[in-house]
């Protein structure tokens, strides 16, 4: 379970995921908002189908990703989260 | 002279594997003599169809021998992964091209009636499309289609998997895998060769060169003649999607994982297998006309390779005239005859003369012209 640091500031906005709110803080990558809201694993591999979510947390492992705004494939990781910001899951690959 | 092996393969790539593959088991001794990861390498940079449409133009010859290896593939593929448990992707729906412009579709279909009407050839079907029928079997077709043409032998598998697939079944057999020893010199001896190379030397009663482009500076070293010279194509890999392609394209496919590749381009630029912007923003250009929807998924990586071109586009397969017991085998197309070198070639490379059937094939062809 990921707990925030108590000494990192940075004002509350709130982004919505699958659908729901969730809140996070300006400057969190999407990643770090999934994993302070709980969610460790938000996207299942085109080739097995098994659980993904942010495993490097820096760029390098496109384990982490996630549909933003409409655009699929997106580093949860690498990406800054914006106030209105719709966040959606995957499962499998995306659609063409 | 003793010999360390009865057969030495120079080239560890798909032609070289192949024919290893179909060598193995019948009691010879067997090495692969291989560079190594800085080769130029085509069975590592290929496209992986298994092409027959358009293959026997200038030769009916090359025609029939393509769809011999269409034929055996299910075979190859089934005995790759009963030995290694490699799944080499392969599926044969048939494979269309897809023509832009109404001029493109007149001069192909021009050229594959052309093709199909030389004496001797071995019939196969074409179908031609015209933008309805194609947009049937292709979901999401661009409106710039004209048409195309449709053949039922082709089909693709995943290259790299074939590779390791082979590598993997020559390793559990008893075949000796050298790489890292590029060949220096070829020296024939009264019964055998014997063989320089980077890692030492190596005697073997014969010898088959599958050397890709080294083949041109090693078949001279044993009377054979073999003139081949890169030819540059490019590669896009797309991100992966859901399955929207059923079939492959001749220049765009989807994987059995969903990658969407794009391949195509020929560039006679010497040994350069750097990508150009101008090529690939040309390819991706001409993919997002053929599946509009392509414009939103993202380029992953692009590469360059170096095809094994002959002058005339077809296989060399040869015995040497004055060495005997030393073969050359090249092509351009190892994915699609890997089946055929494995079954059909590999067990006539005996030293007794290459059957009839691989006259059309001889080096010499490159002699009689140059002499014209």
């Amino acid at each position: 379970m990921f707990v925030r640091l108590p000494d990192i500031g940075g004002g509350t906005i709130t982004i919505t995921v699958d659908g729901t709110e969730v809140k996070a803080r300006a400057g969190d990558s999407v990643a770090a908002a999934l994993a302070a809201g709980g969610r460790v694993s938000y996207r299942t591999t085109p080739v097995s189908g098994s659980r993904r979510g942010a495993y490097c947390a820096m760029g390098a492992c496109f384990e982490c990703l996630v549909t933003i705004d409409g655009t699929p494939n997106q580093q949860a990781c690498v990406v800054r989260v914006s106030p209105g910001m719709q966040v959606s899951t995957q499962r499998g690959a995306r659609a063409l | 002279m003793t010999h360390d092996v009865d057969t030495a393969i120079v080239g560890g790539g798909l032609v070289g594997a192949a024919i290893a593959f179909g060598l193995r088991g019948l009691g010879r001794r067997l090495a692969v003599l291989d560079e190594g990861d800085n080769a130029f390498r085509a069975a590592r940079g290929n496209f992986g169809l298994i092409w027959v449409q358009g293959k026997g133009q200038d030769l009916a010859a090359y025609g029939a021998w393509t769809q011999s290896s269409a034929r055996a593939w299910p075979e190859l593929a089934r005995e790759l992964l009963s030995l290694t448990g490699i799944d080499v992707a392969l599926a044969q729906p048939g494979g269309i091209h897809v023509c832009l412009t109404q001029d493109e579709l007149d001069a192909r279909v021009e050229r594959l009636r052309a093709m199909l009407a030389q004496e001797g050839f071995e019939r196969y079907d074409v179908d031609i499309l015209d933008r309805s029928a194609l947009a049937q079997r292709l979901p999401g077709l661009g409106p710039d289609v004209v048409g195309g043409t449709y053949c039922a032998l082709d089909g693709h598998c995943n290259p790299l998997r074939l590779l390791r697939a082979m590598h993997t079944a020559l390793a559990y057999s008893d075949v000796r895998y050298l790489p890292d020893a590029p060949v220096r010199t070829l020296e024939h001896r009264d019964d055998g060769f014997a063989i320089q190379t980077a890692r030492g030397a190596l005697r073997a009663r014969q010898v088959v060169l599958a050397a890709g482009l080294g083949n041109a500076r090693l078949a001279p070293m044993v009377g054979l003649h073999t003139p081949v010279v890169p030819n540059q194509g490019q590669l896009i890999a797309l991100e992966r999607v859901r399955p929207f392609l059923p079939l492959p394209l001749e220049t765009i496919r989807q994987t059995d994982d969903g990658t969407v590749l794009v391949g195509d381009a020929q560039a006679d630029r010497g040994c350069d297998d750097a990508v150009s912007t101008g090529v690939l923003s040309a390819m991706a250009a001409r993919a997002i006309q053929v599946f509009p929807a392509l414009r939103d998924v993202r380029m992953v990586r692009a590469w360059a390779a170096l095809r094994v071109m002959t002058p005339d586009g077809h296989p060399i397969y040869a015995q040497s005239p004055s060495c005997p017991g030393a073969f050359v085998a090249t092509c351009h197309s190892g994915v699609t005859l890997a089946a055929a070198h494995a079954y059909l070639l590999a067990p006539a490379l005996t030293g007794a003369p290459l059957p009839p059937s691989m006259a059309p094939f001889t080096d010499r062809r490159f002699d009689v012209r140059q002499a014209a």
